[in-house]
């Protein structure tokens, strides 16, 4: 299929799809399961698609409206935008399974919130517009907020005003951002952008950086880094699973902006700003890489680890992109997928086990469950494995290849040490919560509530992503031969720019003007 | 009036931010909405300033850009309005039930209760 229209399904598929929900609950309750779950996997489909034509190579643009590139928005599909949507759709299927029948009827509107956030994060993953990109923050963002007061309660109130401030903050931000970079160069289509930049004159290299540098805060905020991360746990921890799994692709939207803006605009050939972000990432990303292990050892609720493993992972993956170098990124973009995948699949796992353990909630201390969770236990120690990077998984190859990577590059002893020293950290903390949770608990076997009993829907979503994980670490070769190639096509910018800029308008079938003027001289005429 | 201008957005700012960092919702809630009066005034002003000239095609002038003002930051600054008359009437409600359940307008809850420790957990 080379449909040319297929680059807008993954953000107008949803947005029908939220918008026809929000009428459905009214009228025909019963079909909402159905319909999300339709949309979810003709988008797992589309993305596919997508990917398995973004593989060929070559950037396709799309243009909204059909007007020329820098004056309308374009839309442009690469190999990292279809790998985006591809990991986006999976992690929301297993999120939907998850939720179907059981979190889903916590409260109002789940289902048509879900798919509006979807449309957030694929118009992010998909646009070619800064001002464009600001507007699918939005949209991801107000949609986030509803899921996270899912449920209510009086944490996720709390956390939710925190999270709602601080991302309104980082809007302003954003604004202030993208306003300076328009008054310096007059466009915000980030193709045009990076043809731009470059040709500013050296007064206004002070205001560039700026603009650039404000725009990586604004990002960061997104991606969970060191100063700006503090929300993430407590957000995170106080979502239910579903809606915490599928947030998991969130902090990846701020990696992803960082990889594509800053090689794109502001990479080597960023003139004035060349390369302005790379050296602030690296040492940022290893203070967060050592703080989420920290913070994952210093958890006194399994939540909260999982969410401190995300922010490890975060740091991670910017670590990734810091050193700045196109086998580094790529070694990034792998770790990226596995561990957008980990994180979703603890976050549904310790909800299971939180529901067996009654009171004791999440909380790390030994207390009895209701059964002995032989299965749950399997796929917990399989997921600790996959965060503590431990052969023979994905997690491990990712770790592998940025160490490598980094040797020769100037902070290749401190990456060293702290990538495995953060390693260490959390295959401690995960062992010690895991052997609590399943071995110093003891099973009295009592009548099992309702809600603890497993639908197979969950058993599904918990099976899917680590099925997803198993075969990303078994056809690893093919899976990094494409993150290679996607980080070699970030690092050359000019087949981004030539596609975007390059792309014409089609040719208008009738020529509209011409028809209105003659349409208007004949109603002249008649009168 | 670029004085005027420039000032007015330092002391928006200036207001926003200190409002922002205070303890109780509805001074953040104040301090966002000032904010982000100064960023779309900010983004106005990206425009460069220029007082009486159209931004809409006029056939009675002629078509060069010494004769009208850019639309485009103008376009800009309605969307960022929009987005953040919409944000700030859902922070307004989340506050309001987060008031109502929680007791206080703290932005950490009601830091004297002495079970949100617990409630917390």
């Amino acid at each position: 299929m080379n449909w040319p229209h297929a680059i807008i399904l993954p953000v107008v598929l949803p947005l029908m799809t939220g918008a026809l929900l929000l009428l459905a609950e009214r009228r025909a309750e019963r079909l909402v399961p159905a319909i999300t779950m339709l949309s979810v996997l003709a988008q797992l489909a589309i993305a596919a698609t997508l990917a398995v034509q973004a593989a060929q190579g070559q950037v396709q643009a799309y243009l909204l409206g059909n007007w020329q590139a820098p004056y309308g928005i374009a839309l442009a599909l690469d190999r990292l935008a279809a790998l985006m949507l591809v990991l986006t759709a999976l992690v929301a299927l297993a999120s939907l399974l998850y939720a179907r029948n059981r979190d889903a009827n916590r409260g109002a509107h789940f289902h048509a919130l879900f798919q509006f956030q979807l449309m957030g994060l694929n118009g992010a993953f998909l646009t070619a517009d800064l001002f464009n990109l600001f507007v699918f923050f939005e949209v991801l963002l107000i949609a986030s907020y509803g899921l996270l007061l899912h449920g209510l309660g009086r944490a996720r109130l709390r956390a939710s005003i925190h999270y709602v401030v601080f991302n309104l903050a980082g809007s302003s931000l954003f604004l202030i951002a993208v306003a300076l970079l328009y008054a310096l160069t007059g466009t915000l289509n980030m193709a045009d952008l990076a043809m731009r930049v470059p040709l500013l004159p050296a007064g206004d290299a002070l205001l560039i950086r700026t603009a650039a540098l404000l725009l990586l805060v604004v990002f960061c905020v997104k991606a969970a880094l060191l100063p700006l991360y503090f929300w993430l746990p407590e957000t995170y921890g106080s979502a239910t699973a579903p809606v915490a799994a599928l947030f998991a692709i969130m902090t990846k939207v701020g990696v992803y902006t960082i990889a594509r803006v800053y090689t794109l605009v502001f990479g080597d050939g960023g003139g004035l700003a060349a390369n302005v972000a790379w050296p602030w990432l690296a040492w940022l990303a290893l203070g967060t890489l050592a703080l989420g292990a920290i913070g994952a050892l210093a958890s006194t609720r399994l939540r909260g680890l999982v969410a401190y493993l995300v922010v490890a992972s975060a740091g991670t993956l910017l670590l990734a992109l810091g050193l700045g170098r196109a086998e580094t990124v790529s070694a990034g973009l792998f770790y990226l997928v596995h561990s957008t995948l980990m994180a979703a699949a603890l976050f549904l796992i310790v909800d299971r086990v939180t529901s067996l353990r009654g009171e004791a909630g999440d909380r790390l201390q030994p207390a009895p469950v209701t059964t002995s969770p032989a299965l749950l236990g399997a796929a917990f120690f399989f997921c600790a494995a996959a965060a503590g990077g431990l052969p023979p998984l994905a997690g491990f190859l990712g770790k592998a290849l940025l160490l490598d990577a980094a040797i020769g590059s100037a902070l290749a002893v401190p990456t060293w040490a702290v990538v495995l020293l953060a390693g260490l950290g959390t295959i401690v903390a995960l062992s010690r919560a895991g052997s609590v949770l399943f071995w110093r608990s003891p099973a009295t076997p009592a009548s099992v509530p309702d809600a603890a009993r497993s639908t197979p829907g969950q058993f599904a979503a918990i099976g899917l992503l680590v099925a997803a994980m198993a075969a990303a670490a078994a056809w690893a070769g093919p899976l990094h031969a494409y993150t290679s190639a996607a980080s070699r096509q970030l690092f050359d910018p000019a087949a981004y720019v030539g596609a975007v800029l390059g792309a014409r308008p089609v040719p208008a079938a009738i020529d509209i003007r011409r028809e209105m003027r003659e349409r208007g001289g004949a109603k002249g005429d008649k009168r | 009036m670029n004085l005027l201008i420039a000032s007015a957005l330092g002391v928006l700012t200036g207001c926003g931010v200190w409002l922002m960092l205070r303890a109780r919702t509805f001074d953040v809630i104040l301090g966002l909405t000032l904010l982000s009066y100064a960023v779309n005034l900010f983004i106005f002003t990206m425009g460069r300033l220029r007082v009486g000239a159209p931004p809409i095609l006029d056939p009675a002038l002629p078509p060069t850009l010494q004769q009208y003002a850019d639309p485009l930051p103008q376009a800009l600054v309605l969307t960022a309005i929009v987005i953040g008359f919409a944000m700030t009437a859902l922070l307004l409600v989340i506050a309001l039930r987060a008031a109502l359940q929680v007791g206080s307008d703290h932005v950490d809850g009601d830091r004297d209760d002495p079970n949100r420790e617990e409630a917390s957990r």
